[in-house]
């Protein structure tokens, strides 16, 4: 108690000096975490559009269907299973229907994955009602990136070649109905959405599907015969290594500031204990031991990040929470280096995050501060009292 | 305070330091005792030992042949935790440079040695007030060393020593650092609490100012006594 009484009281009395190590100590607090909040509300954000957009709650693959091999696709459908229909008719089930095509933007011939889904489809965040229209045209969506690459504007008539079920090559001219912003490529990329219907048509496959994706409602029972079940975890196995992945990095950021913090801290337990010898002299004198010194020097090191984590909170805990309710804007450029980015990412800060940052900083500020502190232990305090140590 | 008693006991004390590869002999076959309420002082040139030998009697120090007893404790068996408890005690002590706590008020400092006793708060307020009080330095309370003059950073220093009620007080040089003026009050003060506290007060000094103050005269040259005389007061 004693101790820190004293620690207090001598960190009060430096004043300035141990203000600056205390904001210096709190600016890593407060990066620390908003750069790990920043990180994980990406992470968080990618996942929930690729939910949203992409891969619903859970999806039903007809069982030659494989998306890593476009062959498959020729004979990947199936007759959407009567149980389901309600369901699909209500919109909370998307059945997606996929094959193989070419357009022909600009003259130049260009091979496609050409998906039809229903226009009424409440599960994922594609604006297909845009896609109701004149029955005598065929309607089409296209992603912002697909759009840019191949110069396309909504109102443009593009032609459309593709095969049937029978192997048979047909065309058609579809109308961009509309341009759909998203920062999930494999919604985007080299893709043509039209109306599911308008696809059963064109491939003579009426009522089938190569797969089935579905809301939020759980599959209700029915007859999953030549049907493969891809739960969530599946469906998002490759965006969770992604993450875990940036999760190493991120770490590797963590520990970079962290150092920094405690180089600081380092230094100024250095300075302090050679600049404060004839202090150190003088408290053994009055009837301090040696190590009563260290430790005393060693809580008050530690102190600094006490005294930080509260003036941390002070200005962090507003600035980081409008930075998780209004987001952080993301330059435009980022999209056309590759990455997949939304227009504001919203930091997500977990209390486990807060609180072992917290935990961390104190831990390594209070051994930072125990290992130079251990030469007062040494000290001739003669030679402290009138600070003569080199 | 145990007045005439022996407080201090030397007895055929040695104490080198090693210097390069050679031994440097700072104390040489110091014989002395000093008895409760005495005032006297060790003098000599620089280098004769004056500090050496304050810095054993103050436990900071070890001898390295030979034996300090103070209090009745050898001071080269004692352990660091003993030894501090010791000083914090039964000996105060006042530095050349006043050596005051820099972030502490001058209450702050005066009180350090009473919060490492552990005294409960309204025992140690009433405490450092009346040595505070007792060095002209009441109305000083909050200010720090570095807004007081030197004169009264040294008597806070003196407060600090005496604020606890030690059997001996150590003063190294404690005027080199002041003016005749502020010089003699400090020691007017010091011969005050000595003659009404009946403290031990031993002093290392060539100044001639405190010298005249002196009841005891001890003078050490290269490390020996050279003489020790009482001086009779006028």
């Amino acid at each position: 108690m004693l101790t820190f009484k004293l620690a207090i009281r001598n960190l009060i009395g430096a004043g300035l000096r141990t203000w600056l190590n205390v904001f210096v100590l709190s600016l890593s607090y407060v990066v620390i975490i908003y750069m790990n909040g920043m990180l994980d509300g990406w992470n968080r954000q990618a996942k929930t559009d690729m939910i949203h957009w992409d891969t619903g709650q859970g999806q039903l693959w007809q069982k030659n269907y494989d998306p890593v091999d476009p062959f498959t696709l020729q004979n990947s459908f199936g007759p959407i299973p009567g149980e389901l229909n309600n369901l699909v008719k209500e919109g909370q089930i998307a059945p997606v229907l996929i094959t193989m095509a070419s357009f022909y933007p600009e003259g130049r011939i260009q091979s496609i994955l050409l998906k039809g889904i229903p226009d009424n489809q409440k599960v994922l965040d594609l604006p297909t009602a845009s896609m109701i229209g004149d029955s005598t045209e065929i309607s089409a969506l296209v992603g912002k990136r697909m759009a840019q690459s191949n110069r396309i504007k909504v109102g443009d008539l593009i032609t459309l070649r593709w095969r049937d079920r029978n192997g048979t090559f047909d065309a058609a001219d579809v109308r961009i109905a509309a341009i759909f912003d998203t920062n999930v490529p494999t919604v985007d990329a080299g893709q043509i959405w039209i109306p599911l219907t308008r696809l059963q048509k064109m491939l003579q496959v009426p009522g089938e599907a190569t797969l089935l994706i579905r809301g939020k409602s759980e599959w209700p029972s029915f007859n999953s015969e030549g049907w493969v079940s891809k739960d969530l975890k599946t469906l998002t196995a490759e965006i969770d290594q992604i993450i875990k992945g940036k999760s190493f990095s991120s770490a590797v950021m963590y520990l970079i500031l962290l150092l920094l913090a405690m180089l600081a801290i380092f230094d100024t337990q250095v300075l302090s204990i050679f600049r404060r010898q004839r202090e150190i002299g003088t408290q053994i004198a009055l009837g301090m031991t040696r190590w009563q010194v260290v430790k005393l020097f060693t809580v008050e090191g530690a102190m600094h990040g006490v005294l930080a984590a509260i003036l941390a909170a002070i200005y962090g805990i507003p600035f980081l929470a409008s930075q998780s309710r209004f987001g952080i804007p993301m330059p435009k450029a980022t999209d056309s280096m590759g990455l997949a980015v939304a227009e504001k990412i919203f930091p997500v800060y977990s209390i486990g995050l807060i609180i072992i940052t917290i935990v961390f900083v104190l831990i390594t500020a209070t051994i930072v501060s125990y290992l130079p502190a251990r030469r007062i232990s040494k000290m001739n305090p003669t030679e402290a009292i009138r600070g003569r140590i080199q | 305070m145990e007045s005439n008693k022996t407080v201090i006991e030397i007895r055929n004390l040695v104490k080198t330091f090693p210097m390069g590869n050679r031994e440097f002999t700072a104390l040489n076959g110091i014989n002395l005792t000093f008895t409760g309420g005495e005032f006297s002082g060790l003098v000599g040139p620089s280098g004769s030992g004056k500090t050496t030998l304050l810095n054993i009697i103050g436990t900071l120090d070890s001898p390295t042949e030979g034996e300090a007893l103070v209090m009745r404790h050898s001071v080269g068996k004692l352990s660091q935790k003993k030894a501090a408890h010791l000083r914090n005690l039964k000996i105060g002590f006042i530095f050349q440079t006043f050596n005051l706590l820099p972030v502490y008020s001058a209450l702050e400092n005066v009180e350090f040695p009473l919060l490492l006793q552990k005294m409960n708060a309204a025992s140690r307020k009433k405490a450092v007030m009346d040595a505070l009080d007792w060095v002209g330095l009441a109305d000083k309370v909050r200010s720090r060393p570095a807004q007081m003059s030197g004169g009264e950073c040294q008597r806070v220093a003196i407060a600090r020593a005496i604020v606890k009620k030690p059997e001996i007080v150590l003063a190294d040089e404690p005027t080199a650092n002041l003016d005749a003026e502020n010089s003699h009050h400090i020691l007017q003060t010091m011969v005050k609490l000595n003659k009404e506290l009946g403290t031990t007060f031993l002093f290392a000094t060539h100044d001639e100012k405190v010298i005249g103050y002196l009841r005891r005269i001890i003078k050490l040259y290269d490390g020996k006594v050279s003489s020790d005389e009482i001086v009779t007061v006028k």
